[in-house]
This record gives structure tokens, C-alpha cells and sequence, in this order.
């Protein structure tokens, strides 16, 4: 298991180094910002400054090579457009990107988790039809459509819900969150619907196969033999089962929702890290996409790692297939 | 994994069907859902429209001499200055939506079929490769492909989109980055089962060049998963750009795709003009939905277990 761990550690630190070496070539190589940074009629002095200021008259590498050394230290750089540290900037973003995120998943939960059940349960029904039918909707129709037709139909044509934007921030233990006001939660929860649909869809699908698979289970027949409510049945054994592929599900996916939140993000101009990679896409704001991303491939390959340990754990022929 | 190595058993357990007579089964199994064959007909309607659009529609919007300012945010059902009924309105800058719809269409099935086919190529090299020859090979490839899986396609799509600038090949390029691992995951998955089998160890015995194995031999057994993979990925390669397109980097108005369509559209639906977005959107949605639907009644035709 030792080796197992240590070698996948250096997997890890190894794909990391590649991925930022990629995104900072990558990035690096999109346009001049001192071109969008200054007015075209400065003088070529106040250019040069600029220029020696933010580093670029070094080669790449050295430009990398201090990139790196200074990540070390805490410090990502500092934003071109609003010239603060990258890291404050992300970090103020970033409460209302998790908050986003919440709410969606738990919607996604709430409803995705009964529905697939319902749907496993009796899979002839009509109705169970119909949630098959929408989950497929949630898969394959784009987010960001939906998003506008939300925002259609209760902003516009109805005038139930804002458009738009954050909302109310209260104060919630020690957090500032708009979940804490009501006007937040007016504003939170049509995109955090949006976010949902693609989410719910494969919670419905995953609860719904694993239902159907376990109603031809021995433990149920032989529950149901013993005269069991099929209310305990449902609730009481086939939940437990069904609950852990369940969870693993979920814990991935809440990395790919945030990438997702990127999208809501935009369409509900919602002021968390997924409008601000976009604004400073179109802005060419490299610190602030070079951290971004960093910072991304950084979470997703300790999601995988994690992932990839507890596998081991639970299943020793993952440990002896890759140990050395 | 098991179940697409069931796929592969049937056509080499039937050597006598001709392909003629295979086309002919698969599509008198095809065709027992009415939903897939309406879903093949939308499809086919829509293919139709879009590249015979310069032909069947009023307005070339790419023709700036042929818009005209004063025909800007005309309703539907109203006629312009052309002479004729604009069905769909007209956009900001005095464009017949229709038109545009149909020649955006046009531009989203280009990047998305041409996207899916060069996935599929260099998937399926990446794939036959890996699995063939094994070893350290294959445990690099598919590292890297296992770990492009689990990030999301639309952040790979993004980054590449902003590095790449905008135009449709640089977003075709985005598209095969983000796709193309699928496409490997399947083949190498469907080809390590093949290659134990016998028939490969008859022909790696024989003089015949490793080419001519990979892709006469082992390609030919492992096509079908991959077809179902193919369809799929063209819906979400059309989803994905009109997604890059509509967050600002994927195609510019003056090429416009849905996506872009639909983006310049979001710009007025409050001031009630929701036409603009509304009708590129319910385009998009039915294209990608019919694709879908055709790509899941090609899954459970060729799934063994529900031949007869």
C-alpha cells in the first residue's frame, strides 16, 4: 500500500508540473496584454516599464521559473484588470461560486435521488417514463439555453425572480452568504435550477439503475418473503445499497460542477470564479487564468487521487496492478 | 467492458452475412422505434435545410450589401424591405433569422461532424495503438487519456477555444483536444479484448505488416461501440461550440453559428425581443435531442442482449 501511495504521488506532482507548464505556454501565448493594458498612444517609455514591471522582456522559461518559485510562497500574482492579488480576488469570488454550487447539488439530490427511485420502482409506469424522458432533456439540452429561456419566462414575462447577480450578502455564522437573506435566495435560485438539470439527470439515471438492480436482489426477495412493507424494503435495506455508488458519484461530480458553474455563471451574470475565468479570458488577464486553471487541474488531480487511494483500499487488485 | 466484448462476438460468430444483408437487419431492427425513425427524419430535414440553405432561403446573412438597417428587430411574420416575409424576424442588424438559422446550422453541423471525425481517427490510432502493443506504451496513453476523462470536457474546450482564438478551425481543434479521449477510452477498451483472441494471434503469426493487422483486422471488431460513441459526441460537439460561442469564445457574429446567434440574441430578451434567441435555441435543441435519440436506438440495436 506504501508504494502504491507513493507512487501515485509522484504521478500526481508529475501531471501537475505538465498541466501548468501547458496552461502557462498555453496562455502565455494568447495576445499581448500590455496592448489591451494601455492606450495605444503611450509613449514607448511608459511601454518598456511595463513591460520590464510585469517581467515580460524575460524568456519563458524564466518568466515560468519565477511563476513557480513565487506559487510557492502563497503568491499567484497580481490581476491586470483590477490590480489586486490573484489570490484575494479568486478568494472573494469564491463564496459565491460554493454557495451556487450547494444549492444546485442539493436540489439535484432532493429531487434527482426520489425520482430515480420512483422511476426503478415501478419502471413502467407513465410516470416513470415521463422522468426518463425529462432526464434526458437535462443531459442534452445546452445549459445555457435553458438558463435563458428560466430567465424568459420568470424575469421578464412574469417579474417573479431577479435576472441577475448576487443578491442580498447576510451574515451566516461566520460566513457572508446570501443564503442568509431572502432576497439571496430569490436571486440564488433560479441558477442554481439551471446548474441542477444536467446534474439531476444523472442522479435520476444512477438511482434509477441501481433500483432496478436491486429489486431482483435475494435480500429483497427474501424480504419481501418474510412479509416486509415494501416501504421498509425501499426505504430501509435497498437504500442503504444503493446509497454508496450514490455518494461516490456525487463527491466526483461536485468538481465538474464547478466547472459547469462557468456557463450559469455568465448567463445569470452571477459574480463567482467561473464569470471571472471568462471576463479574464476576454480580457486577457493572464495571472488571473494561469491561477485559475492551475488551481483547477490542482483540484481535479487530488479528486482522482483520493478516488484512486480509496479504490485501493477497498480493492486490493487496483493496488497489485500498479503498485510498482 | 464484458458487454462490448459481447458486441464484437457477433459479427465474427456470423461470417456468412453479407454487408447488405447486415444493413438490412439493422435496419428492420432500427426502425421497431417510431421515436428514432421520426428522430432519423428531423435529422435528415435538417442536413437537407442547412446545406441547401444558400438555395431555399430569401437572404445570404453573410452578405452585408443584403442587410438592411431599417429592417432591424422586425417581429415575426412581418415583411421587410426585401419584399418578403421575414418568418422568424429579423436580428439588430436586419437579418432574416431563418436565413441565418439555416446557415448557422450549416456551420454547427460542419464543426460538429468534422470535430467527431477527427476525435474518432485519433481516438481510435490512440486506442488500437495502446491496446496492441502494450506495456509502457499503453500505461502512458492511457494515463493520459484516463485523466483528460476526469476533468469536464467544456473546461478543456474552453482553455483550448482561448488559446486557439476564435474561427472555426481553431474551434474544431478545441473540440478534438476535448473529445478524443472518449473515443481512445472505447476502442482501447473494446480492443485489449480482441487481441487475445484467436484470430489475431493467427495473423500476428503471419509475414503481414502490423498497418494491415490494426486496421484490417482488429478496427473491423471493434467499430461498433464506437459508432454509437461517434453519434453522441457530434451532438455534444455542436453543444459544446454553441456553449464556447455563447461565453465569447468560439465563433464571431460574422460567422454565426447557433451559439452565436443565440448569444446576440440573449443580449435583448429584456427588451422583449426574445425571437432572436428563442428560435436559434429551439434549432439547437432539437437538433441535438434527435441525435441523440438516433444514438441511443443504435446503442440498443447492436446491444447483444437485446438481438433476437
Amino acid at each position: 500500500m506504501f508504494g502504491y501511495l507513493v507512487g501515485r504521488l509522484i504521478q500526481a506532482v508529475m501531471v501537475v508540473f505538465v498541466m501548468s507548464v501547458i496552461v502557462f505556454v498555453g496562455v502565455y501565448a494568447i495576445g499581448n496584454p500590455i496592448d489591451v493594458m494601455i492606450d495605444p498612444g503611450a509613449s514607448q517609455e511608459i511601454r518598456e516599464n511595463l513591460i520590464r514591471q510585469y517581467g515580460f522582456d524575460q524568456p519563458l522559461w524564466q518568466q515560468y521559473f519565477t511563476f513557480v518559485s513565487n506559487v510557492f510562497q502563497g503568491d499567484l500574482g497580481r490581476s491586470m484588470v483590477y490590480n489586486i492579488p490573484v489570490t484575494s480576488l479568486v478568494f472573494s469570488r469564491l463564496p459565491a461560486t460554493l454557495e451556487l454550487v450547494l444549492v444546485s447539488v442539493g436540489i439535484a439530490t432532493l429531487i434527482g435521488v426520489p425520482a430515480g427511485m420512483y422511476a426503478g420502482y415501478r419502471p413502467n409506469s407513465i410516470a416513470a417514463k415521463l422522468i426518463m424522458a425529462l432526464s434526458v432533456l437535462g443531459f442534452s439540452v445546452p445549459t445555457f439555453w435553458i438558463g435563458m429561456l428560466l430567465i424568459m419566462a420568470f424575469a421578464v414575462n412574469l417579474g417573479w425572480l431577479p435576472s441577475g447577480g448576487r443578491g442580498e450578502v447576510g451574515q451566516f455564522l461566520w460566513f457572508d452568504t446570501s443564503l442568509a437573506t431572502s432576497n439571496g435566495w430569490a436571486h440564488v435560485i433560479m441558477p442554481a435550477i439551471n446548474l441542477s438539470l444536467f446534474k439531476m439527470g444523472l442522479m435520476i439515471r444512477l438511482t434509477r439503475a441501481g433500483m432496478v438492480e436491486a429489486m431482483g436482489t435475494d435480500y429483497v426477495r427474501f424480504a419481501r418473503a418474510q412479509g416486509l412493507p415494501d416501504r421498509q424494503i425501499v426505504f430501509g435495506h435497498i437504500m442503504r445499497n444503493i446509497s454508496i455508488p450514490l455518494v461516490t458519484v456525487f463527491g466526483l461530480e461536485l468538481g465538474s460542477t464547478l466547472a459547469f458553474a462557468v456557463v450559469t455563471e455568465t448567463v445569470f451574470n452571477w459574480p463567482g470564479v467561473g464569470k471571472l475565468i471568462i471576463d479574464s479570458i476576454l480580457q486577457l488577464d493572464r495571472p488571473v487564468m494561469v491561477s485559475y486553471l492551475v488551481m483547477v487541474v490542482l483540484l481535479f488531480v487530488m479528486i482522482n487521487l483520493v478516488v484512486d487511494l480509496i479504490y485501493a483500499r477497498l480493492d486490493p487488485r487496483v493496488r497489485l496492478k500498479g503498485g510498482s | 467492458m464484458a458487454q462490448i466484448g459481447n458486441v464484437l462476438a457477433v459479427p465474427s460468430a456470423a461470417p456468412v452475412e453479407t454487408r447488405v444483408m447486415r444493413l438490412r437487419n439493422f435496419w428492420s431492427d432500427y426502425r421497431r422505434s417510431w421515436v428514432a425513425v421520426a428522430a432519423l427524419a428531423v435529422i435528415v430535414t435538417l442536413l437537407v435545410a442547412a446545406f441547401g440553405a444558400p438555395w431555399l432561403v430569401p437572404q445570404d446573412p453573410y452578405d452585408l450589401a443584403q442587410l438592411d438597417w431599417l429592417d432591424a428587430f422586425l417581429p415575426p411574420r412581418t415583411a421587410g424591405s426585401g419584399g418578403y416575409v421575414h418568418l422568424l424576424g429579423t436580428d439588430n442588424a436586419g437579418r432574416d433569422m431563418l436565413s441565418a438559422i439555416l446557415y448557422g446550422l450549416r456551420t454547427s453541423f460542419v464543426i460538429g461532424i468534422s470535430a467527431g471525425a477527427l476525435a474518432l481517427t485519433l481516438g481510435i490510432s490512440i486506442g488500437l495503438t495502446s491496446a496492441y502493443f502494450g506495456g509502457r506504451i499503453e500505461a502512458l496513453l492511457m494515463r493520459i487519456v484516463d485523466l483528460q476523462l476526469s476533468m469536464p470536457a467544456i473546461l478543456l474546450a474552453l482553455v483550448m477555444a482561448a488559446v486557439l482564438g476564435q474561427g472555426v478551425p481553431q474551434i474544431i481543434l478545441a473540440l478534438v483536444v476535448a473529445q478524443y479521449a472518449y473515443f481512445a477510452r472505447t476502442t482501447h477498451g473494446a480492443a485489449s479484448v480482441e487481441r487475445r483472441k484467436d484470430y489475431i494471434e493467427a495473423a500476428r503469426s503471419t509475414p503481414l505488416p502490423t498497418r494491415r493487422i490494426l486496421f484490417k483486422h482488429l478496427l473491423p471488431n471493434v467499430l461498433p461501440p464506437l459508432i454509437v460513441v461517434a453519434t453522441v459526441q457530434v451532438a455534444s460537439a455542436i453543444s459544446l461550440e454553441a456553449t464556447l460561442s455563447f461565453l465569447g469564445v468560439g465563433l464571431p457574429l460574422t460567422e454565426p453559428s447557433l451559439g452565436s446567434l443565440i448569444s446576440n440574441g440573449f443580449k435583448y430578451i429584456h427588451a422583449g425581443r426574445s425571437w432572436l434567441s428563442i428560435y436559434p435555441g429551439v434549432f439547437l435543441m432539437i437538433t441535438v435531442v434527435a441525435i441523440n435519440l438516433v444514438g441511443d436506438q443504435v446503442r440498443t440495436v447492436i446491444d447483444p442482449r437485446n438481438s433476437r
